[in-house]
């Protein structure tokens, strides 16, 4: 069904908000838009309650308008900050309890292969720091060993930010913040590592400073994980309530997180990468 | 495996056939599952409920079911269980004491959920001390978490119970998770009669459209679906929205009743119903509460039973109205802190007749007489102390 349960019977779609209208006639659905195109066409997440400068929720908003296949994507999500604005957008949305994202994630992502073996449906974990390297942290680590076939994206702004501030396990060794009144102890857990090392066949670590190539892993992580395997992406996200950044700075300190430990890494089985070199070869054929 | 065929939901639970086989309480909830049509099922280890699960993975290995895995631990396979079952599969699993309460967190958020799903729980103590024995103190965690909870007294009850659970959980009316109990090894790993249904016929497949709420499988309009977190749009409608939902989900812990009745015969059983004294009991100590009736009608004591086989929704009228002539009540329990005792209480005007007790807790046996001397001192007779050896 897919494109067909976003459109609204014939003589319905006058009685339907003005919002879910133009959702239907210049939304992405069952077009290809990429996000480099935000502002020419409808968006699938418009509205959410972040902070002013949340760096998370701008990645929120591209990530949203790079799905390849948003008229068929789940997306799941626990508690944080991201699920705000996730809750929020056009994509059916589940939010179930403390970080069993990639719990439910696996039960739902085989049930959808059960039920509609021919029929791709994308689904996509996205959480933070928290949730899935701390509370759901053996629930990551299993769905990927497991080799799950769906996305796992962590939006990691290094702190808890929306229970007001607390250490992460992927909070910097030394900041001080609720619940390490001294200093955290001990490094940033290496997340893309273990990604690698669990069998994910797609790991990504980015800083979002460059829209196009942003939106270019996002949907590179979503259709590798259709067929070979799960997939990561590890995204710095800063939380500038927490970490003092001014709002006209947010950019400008994610540029230098990539300069300094979030330089660009993308990590691809030799599958993965001949996937996609198959991919980009007909792209440039269909243009000439 | 033979081939199936797909039968009416009351001809199967009702109507069919019925074939004499003398199993194990965990081959008994295997059995059901084999014709319940399941699609999948999660299976985590945890003594004494993993044979109900090996059996399982068995059935998937014939090809019973279409998807069978371990989890990584309980949680995460109560999680896996609702997104399955939001993804509009029929699914199962099962658990015992210390892995229901690791699991419980996901498992009381399935009814908020809208899960149909069916859980056994095959009882054993909570750690500590570490033991593996069949208490049941487990079961007074779930009786505040929305469930619908069944409580079985033999294999023969395991196998009805848990055919019924499937049929009951996706009633449009109810769509919540119906939890069947046993008590570990006294059921699970000892043998009974069960009168079973042929095993080429199955329940109707799960239709996930017939449901109360959308299916998350991007088939259903409309597109812009939140079923979840209220917290986000102010607190007025956090309290409201939360306040509905749950009256919504108590209200279809109620709604099951009707289909206890349909397919069950009812919440309770009652034996010898005009008796001075009543055995209420669930679970396996009805088993020892019937030993008790007979005994007593040995010699020639006026004593019933009312087994409850439902504990939510609890059948407070049919209980009331069965003990309306009582003149005492004794509640065999295998745990220390006496739920069933509480239940009952609270739904009688009169709860000085109730004895609290017997209670066997740690997982030891109940011998009948335990029962039978509560009996004798509700009807004023005297025992001669004698030494058992």
């Amino acid at each position: 069904m897919g494109l067909r349960y976003v459109q609204p019977a014939p003589g319905f779609k006058q009685y339907l908000p003005k919002d879910y209208v133009d959702l239907i006639d210049f939304g992405p659905f069952g077009k290809e838009v990429d996000a480099s195109q935000i502002g020419q066409f409808k968006e699938i997440l418009e509205e959410h309650p972040m902070c002013a400068g949340c760096w998370m929720a701008y990645f929120v908003r591209v990530f949203y308008a790079s799905l390849p296949n948003p008229e068929d994507t789940i997306v799941l999500g626990t508690a944080g900050c991201a699920r705000l604005a996730l809750s929020q957008a056009a994509v059916p949305f589940i939010y179930g309890n403390y970080g069993d994202t990639n719990a439910v994630a696996s039960g739902l992502t085989r049930a959808l292969n059960l039920r509609f073996p021919d029929k791709q449906k994308d689904v996509i974990a996205i959480a933070g720091d928290g949730g899935l390297m701390d509370i759901g942290f053996s629930m990551t680590m299993h769905s990927w060993f497991r080799k799950e076939k769906f996305t796992t994206i962590m939006v990691d702004n290094e702190v808890y930010g929306n229970t007001g501030g607390q250490e992460s396990g992927m909070s910097p060794k030394g900041v001080q913040l609720k619940m390490a009144p001294k200093g955290k102890k001990f490094d940033k857990l290496p997340a893309t590592e273990l990604a690698k090392l669990a069998g994910c066949v797609y790991v990504v670590k980015i800083a979002p400073t460059n829209i196009k190539r942003l939106s270019k892993v996002i949907k590179r992580a979503i259709l590798a994980a259709r067929h070979f395997g799960p997939t990561f992406i590890h995204a710095y996200t800063s939380c500038n309530i927490e970490y003092s950044i001014p709002t006209e700075e947010v950019l400008r300190d994610a540029r230098e997180r990539e300069k300094k430990d979030f330089g660009f890494e993308e990590y691809m089985t030799d599958e993965v990468k001949a996937f996609f070199e198959e991919i980009e070869k007909k792209k440039k054929e269909v243009k000439a | 495996m033979p081939e199936q065929k797909v039968v009416d939901i009351d001809y199967l639970l009702k109507e069919a056939p019925r074939e004499r086989h003398f199993i194990t309480g965990a081959q008994a909830m295997a059995e059901a599952v084999k014709r319940a049509n399941v699609d999948m099922a999660i299976a985590y280890p945890i003594t004494p409920q993993s044979e109900v699960m090996h059996l399982v993975g068995d059935l998937y290995a014939q090809g019973y079911l279409k998807d069978y895995y371990r989890a990584e631990e309980e949680y995460g396979t109560m999680s896996a269980i609702a997104g399955a079952s939001r993804a509009g599969v029929r699914v199962f699993t099962a658990t015992s004491g210390p892995g229901l309460l690791r699991g419980i967190e996901a498992i009381a958020s399935w009814p908020g959920h809208r899960i149909p799903a069916v859980l056994g729980v095959l009882t054993r103590v909570v750690n500590a001390p570490l033991s593996i024995q069949p208490d049941n103190i487990e079961l007074a965690y779930l009786l505040h978490s929305g469930v619908v909870l069944l409580h079985a007294e033999n294999q023969q009850d395991v196998f009805d119970m848990t055919l019924a659970a499937f049929a009951i959980s996706e009633m449009v009316d109810v769509y919540i998770p119906v939890a069947v109990a046993t008590e570990g090894f006294f059921v699970t790993h000892a043998k009974g009669y069960v009168e079973m249904t042929p095993e080429d016929m199955k329940l109707p497949p799960r239709d996930p459209y017939k449901a109360p709420v959308p299916v998350t499988d991007c088939e259903v309009p409309p597109a812009r679906i939140q079923r979840d977190a209220p917290v986000q749009k102010s607190n007025f409608m956090s309290y409201l929205i939360h306040a509905v939902w749950q009256q919504e989900v108590w209200s279809s812990t109620q709604r099951a009743m009707k289909y206890i009745y349909k397919y069950l015969n009812g919440p309770i059983e009652v034996v010898n119903p005009d008796a001075d004294v009543f055995v209420v009991a669930s679970g396996c100590a009805a088993a020892q509460g019937r030993e008790a009736v007979r005994y007593a009608q040995e010699e020639g004591l006026n004593v019933g039973l009312v087994k409850i086989k439902s504990i939510r929704p609890f059948p407070a009228q049919e209980v009331r109205e069965a003990l309306k002539n009582a003149k005492g009540v004794v509640i065999p329990e295998h745990n220390i802190e006496g739920w069933l005792s509480k239940e009952v209480k609270a739904a009688i005007p009169n709860s000085g007749i109730v004895v609290d007790g017997p209670r066997v807790y740690g997982g030891m046996t109940l011998p009948v007489e335990l029962i039978m001397e509560e009996i004798y001192k509700i009807l004023g007779i005297k025992q001669e102390k004698k030494v058992v050896i």
